[in-house]
């Protein structure tokens, strides 16, 4: 998991960073979609939390349902979900933690004033106490961007 | 024969990849018992620390989420299908950023230590509460063993919200302050309380009166908020701000030996409005001032306020989510209801109506800004105090209607008043002579305002108000009688 890249392709990471910022001020969301490490989909979900979307994201059960048929649409399986962190940087929280599933990829784009930045990809620990920092490889674009503190969260 | 449970894509690799397994049981529990004994692996991404389901794990029984159905304990007929069902959360939430939580000194340790040594506690969920910003609003009856108990138990941050200084009558409560601080602004007697009580932790005042242009402001910086407002407009007012910005909403409130608690405005929990989508009318639930308050009471419903905050900042067991607690000290007795969530609640709801913070005084149906000894309706005629004791010393033949209650009436009264509670007079108006002028009275003038409405209303014509009740005739005519 964590010492496999987490391959994006050209047009999902751009389509990510443009989601991050149509949506800004609010958090915006999206499953992966693809095979072997290899994103090939972005498959947009709307932002369903009612907890203030400017600070959270949540992806119900039904879209969730949704993500997962669309995956096996196309023979392909559910890698991961996105999200962004509107001027925050891309690093997850303490609640993202809380909330995650494991064998997911977390990646999380931060918008800062409305314009797409880093991204990241994060896994979760097999005994959930913290995140380990994912490789991530956008293709046809510079590679993981290293900024957000690699490092133990918690 | 057993059920099938679909796996999600997250938790096959603890299923050995297969994305159904089958199980046996006659309930939910029993299944999911079943699968994590046979898949030891997936019991903690499944279930907390506590034992309970996660929120963010759904489990459906043939499409119907068992929220709706008995939960855990939901039958399971033979044949059905089980799905595990994940909803994906996340967000930069509250704290931007999940840090490095803030060390704990020598000090710190040791004042801490039976915290530090429960598991549920531990020194991760000191430092969770060391990193914690919580936000009381009223530094009063409640406010009081909330601010108290958060700051002993640790809560790095304490905001406090009020504008009152403290009075006698509240000594008998409001455990902040003490007798010398009668005078004193609350929140400066409660910060010196709370710095002697911790000094280790930031405390954070706003003299001023929550309203609908200053709440979000407020609000945004802390993590919960804590509702210790004793009036129906700050109430919805804390309630809506709490959903809009997403914070929980620790709620208590009391009244005479009653009291309740709960914890709204939490991701998929219902919010205040989902119980009381409106106000009761105006005057039909009275203040603590009103109706008076035992002095325990905030205290027993303060505490388990702070019980809960500190619960929801360590993740620890179950919170008063959906649940609304009621305690009754007469009888010494707690009852819970269950709470949903409305859908169509119309600040929580799939369709919001209230997108921004309204004038809670007018949804209250109150005028604005009324103060304590509120307007009576313009309909009734009203008698000043001192107009009053110039007629009766004239000799006018007047009967003073005092329509407070008996314990009341017996802390003071104006000499030669007629004593019928309000909650009395349509069974017992007829005991009044219909040809005499009334002056219907009572502690501030609310209540008699509203005699006086009621006496007109059955037929009587010559009905007035005593402006300010016993309390302004105390203050203008008789400062030798004692005020409550």
């Amino acid at each position: 998991m964590a010492d496999q890249p987490l391959v994006l392709s050209g047009a999902v990471s751009a389509a990510i960073r443009a989601h991050g910022g149509e949506a800004y001020p609010h958090e915006c969301c999206g499953a992966l979609i693809g095979r072997d490490g290899r994103v090939t989909e972005a498959f947009a979900l709307s932002n369903t939390t009612e907890e203030g979307p400017r600070r959270r994201f949540l992806v119900r059960p039904a879209d969730y349902r949704a993500a997962e048929q669309r995956a096996s649409s196309i023979g392909a399986e559910l890698l991961g979900f996105y999200h962004s962190h509107p001027d925050h940087p891309a690093h997850p929280s303490q609640y993202d933690l809380d909330h995650a599933w494991p064998f997911f990829g977390y990646v999380i784009v931060a918008v800062a004033e409305g314009q797409p930045a880093a991204m990241t990809v994060w896994w979760l620990k097999d005994d959930r106490s913290a995140f380990d920092p994912g490789r991530l490889i956008e293709e046809g674009g510079a590679a993981a961007l290293e900024d957000a503190a690699p490092g133990r969260l918690r | 024969m057993g059920n099938r449970i679909l796996i999600p894509t997250p938790l096959r690799p603890y299923t050995g990849k297969q994305d159904a397994v089958e199980v046996e049981g006659r309930t939910v529990a029993e299944l999911l018992a079943d699968l994590t004994t046979r898949y030891g692996a997936l019991r903690p991404h499944l279930y907390n620390e506590a034992g309970q389901l996660r929120s963010f794990v759904n489990v459906y029984v043939n499409d119907e989420d068992i929220r709706y159905l008995a939960k855990e304990q939901t039958p399971v007929q033979p044949g059905d299908t089980i799905s595990i069902i994940p909803s994906v959360a996340g967000g930069a939430g509250d704290a931007a950023v999940a840090a490095e939580p803030p060390a704990l000194s020598r000090d710190e340790v040791k004042r801490y230590s039976r915290h530090l040594i429960m598991p549920e506690v531990g020194m991760e969920g000191q430092q969770r509460l060391k990193a914690a910003r919580v936000l009381c609003i009223g530094a009063g009856g409640l406010g009081s063993p909330v601010a108290m108990y958060l700051a002993a138990a640790g809560v790095g941050t304490l905001g406090l919200v009020d504008f009152d200084v403290v009075d006698f009558s509240n000594l008998q409560r409001q455990i902040l302050h003490g007798t010398p601080d009668v005078g004193r602004s609350k929140l400066a007697s409660a910060k010196d309380r709370l710095h002697s009580l911790n000094p280790e932790i930031e405390i954070q005042t706003y003299e001023t009166a929550l309203s609908s242009a200053n709440a979000l402001g407020l609000f945004e910086p802390y993590d919960i908020i804590v509702d210790g407002t004793d009036n129906f407009p700050t109430r919805y007012l804390v309630n809506d701000a709490c959903v809009l910005l997403g914070r929980p909403n620790v709620y208590g409130s009391i009244f005479r030996f009653e009291g309740q608690a709960s914890v709204f405005a939490t991701e998929g929990g219902p919010c205040y409005r989902c119980l009381y989508p409106e106000p009761p009318p105006p005057g039909l639930v009275p203040s603590c001032a009103e109706g008076g308050v035992l002095g325990v009471l905030p205290g027993i419903i303060g505490t388990i306020q702070a019980a809960e905050a500190i619960k929801l900042i360590i993740g620890a067991g179950e919170p008063l989510i959906g649940r609304f607690l009621i305690f009754d000290a007469l009888r010494m007795r707690f009852r819970e209801l269950k709470l949903r969530k409305d859908p169509d609640c119309p600040v929580c709801g799939a369709n919001p109506t209230v997108r921004a913070l309204i004038d809670y005084e007018q949804f209250c149906g109150l005028r604005p800004a009324a103060p304590e000894a509120a307007q009576a309706p313009a309909a009734i005629e009203e008698i000043t105090p001192i107009a009053l004791k110039a007629r009766l010393d004239r000799g006018d033949d007047l009967l003073i209607l005092d329509v407070r209650e008996p314990q009341e009436y017996r802390i003071n009264r104006i000499a030669g008043s007629v004593l019928i509670p309000l909650g009395d007079l349509p069974a017992r108006f007829g005991e009044l002579e219909a040809d005499r002028e009334i002056i219907a009275q009572c502690k501030s003038g609310v209540r008699s305002a509203r005699a006086a409405e009621f006496l007109k209303s059955v037929g009587f014509t010559r009905v007035r108000n005593l402006q300010g009740g016993i309390l302004g005739w105390i203050d203008a005519v008789d400062p030798g009688q004692p005020k409550y």
